[in-house]
């Protein structure tokens, strides 16, 4: 049952969705969290999704990262219907394609920095030794190779976030999708997170990142807004930049 | 799997204390287990011992002799010689009360009891010193004793220096002729199992009020033909006394067979009852475990976001749960095995830990584990991401 491994290259389409709805049923009242999304992010994209608390950017970050599926419509993930798949397929393809970062990076604390980066690599399945090479490696990438002993806890909030950004790169996923990454950082250290996120898209790898914050979404290269479960804007960053200003 | 298992022990080993409250259970409840039934155990084969030695193979016989109908000791002698198939051996037993006297020393609590050459073999006991009643004393009825150690010691010091010596019964002079090992080897006290004294019956009658032995001990050839000897017994004493309330006739391996059932009973209540604690165990575990699932919502959360699918979740668990009664389980039978053998040698039993309530009450441990997980590993591993992370 092994989700077969699709090469993916640079333009390629990696998130295609048509027409996505997500209706939860609150109490008597049906709720849209996602009217009729529409979407398609390409590989080497850094992608920012932008929209209020309750906009429906959680739910979409949700269907995206394999955490849940739609209600109707169709996702496909690097050419893979989503809908369709069991626990264990979307285990596997979150565990396979996908690298997280929260918002409260999430980090395990009772594993130290290395174990826990190795967890993605653990579900895997893959070997001692090539795991903890692999993992060292991504520490390495983030400057906290050092640290790669010590627990969680004992780290600032920064280092934690840039242990979280290896842990989600570790298992060279095709997307990096970080919700609110810098939402618990303070402006100097949100800045590094940033940069850091834009030396990785210059590498070539792929971002999504959703915010409520307009000046943190204008770092990345394509912006999405979503209002009432719809998009109401999709293009460049300064295109984004220029209606953004054109309000105030 | 062994992923899950190292898992398994970095959690039980970094909630130590929780860990060792719920193992604690376990313990307690497999360590109980076999201690109650070492203990009954040992004490039935204590039991058993001590009546194997009274002879396993023997019936015994009392009358209630009137003047117009009676049973002679010939007449008990000559059914014993028709049925030399069945009986092996066959004593009269005269019980005297008797004052026992050496010079100024007396005793008064020592049994004495008058009996047949064949005694000695029938209660498997081994003399120390000299012989024991003979055929000729029987017939010539000599004035002679066998003692047992207590008296033998008390009035000579040791049972070789008894043997030649003079003691008084009841005012008549009788001589010593051996004196038996010692039985009890803890306590040596007056009316205790080494106080008695044995003479041929055929003196004690004279000693005895009725003149009538009372009372016969006979032993089998076998414990099998045993309800064929009491059937015997019973139907050639109806013969002489035409009233069964006139006589009564107990065999030994009948009162063992209710000994046992006793015992068995007992075994399996008490061993019923510590299976409750080892179930109260097991839904000790069910909570911590239930605990350890909402405690760590979020971090099943994370693990289901890189990728870890249900099956794995809960196997993480369910081992979790199994490791900790296992190691619960192993404590509870190194701790019973102990204090079972400790609280034996107390109680003066050899009562080892039986295999069976080793390995009973270790798969049982496991059993609990298992079964006891499985629900809070379920719960873990049917969360759902989303909200899993969602919670602090």
């Amino acid at each position: 049952m092994p989700v077969k491994t699709v090469k993916l290259n640079k333009g390629d389409v990696l998130i295609d969705m048509r027409d996505i709805h997500k209706t939860y049923i609150m109490g008597d009242e049906e709720v849209h969290a996602n009217d009729g999304v529409t979407l398609q992010i390409r590989m080497g994209e850094f992608v920012s999704i932008v929209g209020k608390s309750g906009s429906g950017k959680s739910t979409l970050m949700n269907i995206i990262g394999a955490l849940d599926v739609p209600t109707s419509g169709e996702y496909l993930l690097g050419g893979e219907d989503v809908g369709l798949m069991t626990e264990n397929e979307l285990a596997d393809i979150r565990n396979r394609m996908i690298g997280f970062v929260f918002q409260q990076y999430n980090l395990l604390p009772k594993l130290d920095l290395l174990e826990n980066v190795e967890l993605p690599l653990l579900y895997a399945h893959m070997d001692l030794e090539e795991r903890k090479e692999r993992a060292m490696h991504q520490l390495e990438r983030v400057g906290l190779a050092s640290k790669a002993h010590n627990m969680p806890n004992q780290l600032s909030g920064g280092q934690q976030q840039r242990v979280s950004i290896a842990r989600a790169l570790a298992g060279n996923p095709s997307l990096l999708l970080a919700d609110e990454p810098t939402g618990a950082l303070d402006s100097k250290t949100s800045r590094q997170i940033l940069n850091f996120f834009r030396k990785l898209n210059d590498e070539g790898n792929t971002i999504v990142m959703i915010t409520h914050d307009n000046s943190i979404a204008v770092e990345a290269r394509r912006v999405v807004r979503i209002t009432d479960g719809k998009i109401n804007f999709d293009g460049d960053t300064e295109k984004y930049a220029a209606v953004v200003e054109a309000r105030h | 799997m062994l992923q899950s298992l190292k898992l398994a022990i970095k959690s039980i080993w970094s909630n130590k204390m929780r860990s060792f409250l719920t193992m604690l259970g376990i313990v307690i409840g497999v360590a109980s287990v076999i201690i109650l039934v070492s203990l009954v155990n040992g004490y039935m084969s204590y039991m058993m011992e001590s009546f194997t030695s009274m002879g396993t193979n023997q019936i015994s016989v009392r009358l209630t002799n009137l003047t117009s109908r009676h049973a002679t000791v010939e007449q008990m002698y000559s059914f014993y010689n028709e049925h030399t198939d069945i009986f092996s051996q066959m004593t009269p037993q005269i019980t005297v009360s008797a004052t026992l006297k050496n010079g100024s020393d007396s005793l008064t609590d020592t049994s004495v009891s008058g009996v047949s050459e064949q005694y000695i073999d029938m209660k498997a006991y081994k003399l120390v010193s000299g012989r024991f009643i003979s055929y000729s004393d029987l017939m010539g009825k000599q004035k002679v004793c066998v003692l047992g150690y207590y008296p033998a010691q008390k009035f000579f010091e040791t049972p070789e220096k008894a043997v030649g010596q003079i003691v008084k019964i009841n005012g008549y002079a009788y001589t010593v002729i051996g004196a038996v090992e010692r039985q009890d080897t803890t306590t040596l006290e007056a009316g205790g199992t080494d106080d008695f004294c044995y003479l041929p019956y055929t003196t004690a009658v004279k000693l005895s009020r009725t003149g009538i032995p009372s009372s016969y001990t006979f032993a089998t050839v076998d414990t099998t033909v045993t309800t064929d000897a009491v059937d015997l017994l019973t139907t050639f004493l109806t013969g002489i006394y035409r009233n069964t309330d006139l006589f009564h006739i107990t065999a030994m391996s009948e009162m063992l067979d209710s000994l046992n059932s006793m015992i068995s009973k007992m075994s399996l209540m008490l061993g019923g009852i510590a299976g409750i604690s080892l179930l109260v165990a097991g839904v000790g575990v069910m909570n911590i475990m239930l605990v350890s699932v909402t405690e760590r919502t979020k971090e099943i959360g994370i693990r289901k976001a890189l990728g870890a699918r249900p099956g794995v979740i809960m196997q993480q668990f369910v081992m979790e749960a199994l490791l900790t009664s296992m190691i619960g389980g192993v404590i509870g039978i190194v701790l019973g095995s102990v204090l079972s053998n400790v609280v034996g040698a107390a109680m003066g039993i050899s009562a080892p830990p039986t295999p069976i309530a080793v390995i009973v009450s270790f798969s049982v441990s496991v059993v609990i584990g298992l079964v006891f997980g499985y629900m809070p590993a379920k719960r873990a591993a049917s969360l759902n991401p989303i909200d899993a992370l969602r919670t602090e």
